[in-house]
């Protein structure tokens, strides 16, 4: 009587085998790549109501970041400039500049310019710029080199994973209280034990609990 | 059958380069995807966020003209108009001066100012430089000689073509930016017997 099944169906248990372990490291590799939010929200760069450019302001200008964003050391939040501070210049600067229409429009009306944001943390997440300025963490540790960017683009995931990370360990990101919005200040090699001198002498010891972000 | 698998498994480790090859953080229009949306938006305004209620856009709101709130009434005149009780200017600022004062108001200085007064107080600023109305120079008798209230009021009110800074910068760190630019103008005129004996000779 001939056999039921030919020879080659003894491999069958082990391509199933095979085959489950590929899937599932393949699913497993699929989200995380592409779940985590260095896909999903780096890189954000949306495109803007007015060409700004940070670049030429904070970069070839050299105008400090809270010219602009004024409350930022005293906010939570990093006030979006109001059209007054744009017009501190541009009532005589760039006076028949094109792109400067949007802001002479929202001057004239009163109506504010709707920019699109572009770091945008949960709503059940409650950030705190003061209190992280205060510790000396500088702009360019979550936002990137601004002043080298025509439209701004999100840098950092902003998620808890990477807020914690630092929260862990923020020896790296802290710097002199006047370096805090120099985008192009670079660690000393002392850094470490000027990071745990700063951190006794000022009592930063960052929250791990879930009630230092969220309430 | 070894060299297929072979050709098997490169294409294998291929497939999974090119796909995590380099997607992540490549600059796009399209907005975060939110894998798992939880309550990351909530029906709530948050500050400066859009609203659809009121027409001009803003969820925020001006506070209504005339209101004063609690403990920000101002009466001290001194210090948020830098004004005596007659109305004249003060000539000496009105807050204890101190190191750490005078470095805020470099600070502050450098942050607000420099871009059309330039660090120096000159008044060749950068934003002079890309055709802004050129400010006077700080170095001159006549603003030396001026009252401390006066430069106050210039800060808070602006004068001729600078705007106002009374949003941006607050009256205690005005009176810091005042205490500042004395200080300049004594360094930019300054002689040799300003000098301490023992520095004198470093610079001969």
């Amino acid at each position: 009587m001939a056999q039921i099944f030919p020879v080659w169906t003894n491999k069958i248990p082990v391509y199933i085998a095979a085959g489950t372990i590929i899937l599932v490291l393949a699913i497993v590799g699929f989200f995380w790549y592409y779940g985590s939010p260095w896909y999903t929200d780096v890189g954000y760069r949306p495109a803007q109501p007015v060409r700004y450019s940070h670049k030429l302001h904070a970069g070839d200008l050299g105008i400090d970041c809270r010219y602009c964003h004024y409350d930022v050391e005293v906010s939570a939040v990093a006030n979006i400039p109001p059209t007054q501070i744009c017009m501190n210049c541009h009532k005589t600067i760039g006076t028949d500049n094109e792109r400067l229409l949007p802001v002479r429009e929202s001057w004239s009306s009163g109506v504010p310019i709707q920019w699109v944001r572009v770091h945008q943390l949960p709503d059940f997440a409650y950030f705190d710029h003061s209190a992280h300025l205060r510790a000396g963490v500088g702009c360019v540790s979550c936002h990137g080199n601004v002043a080298n960017m025509e439209i701004v683009e999100l840098k950092k995931p902003l998620s808890m994973g990477w807020c914690l990370d630092c929260h862990r360990n923020p020896d790296t990101q802290l710097r002199p209280r006047n370096e805090i919005t120099n985008m192009n200040w670079t660690p000393p090699a002392d850094q470490v034990q000027f990071a745990r001198k700063v951190r006794s002498e000022n009592n930063i010891a960052p929250p791990e609990d879930c009630s230092g972000c969220h309430r | 059958m070894t060299g297929r698998r072979v050709v098997f498994y490169l294409c294998l480790v291929c497939t999974a380069v090119i796909a995590t090859g380099c997607f992540r953080g490549l600059p796009t229009d399209n907005p975060p995807i939110h894998v798992v949306p939880d309550m990351d938006h909530q029906p709530k305004y948050k500050p400066q966020e859009a609203g659809k209620f009121f027409p001009d856009g803003s969820a925020m709101r001006q506070p209504v003209p005339g209101t004063v709130a609690r403990g920000q009434l101002h009466d001290d005149k001194a210090f948020f108009q830098g004004r005596d009780d007659s109305g004249q200017f003060l000539q000496m600022t009105p807050v204890h001066i101190t190191s750490q004062l005078i470095e805020r108001g470099q600070e502050r200085f450098n942050i607000y100012c420099s871009p059309c007064h330039s660090r120096l107080g000159d008044g060749k600023g950068i934003m002079v430089q890309r055709g802004y109305t050129p400010p006077p120079t700080f170095h001159s008798d006549r603003l030396r000689q001026i009252a401390d209230g006066y430069i106050f009021d210039v800060i808070t009110n602006g004068i001729r073509t600078m705007p106002s800074y009374a949003d941006q910068v607050r009256p205690e760190d005005r009176w810091a930016i005042v205490v500042y630019i004395r200080a300049l103008q004594r360094s930019q005129n300054a002689g040799l017997e300003d000098m301490p004996e023992e520095l004198r000779s470093k610079i001969r």
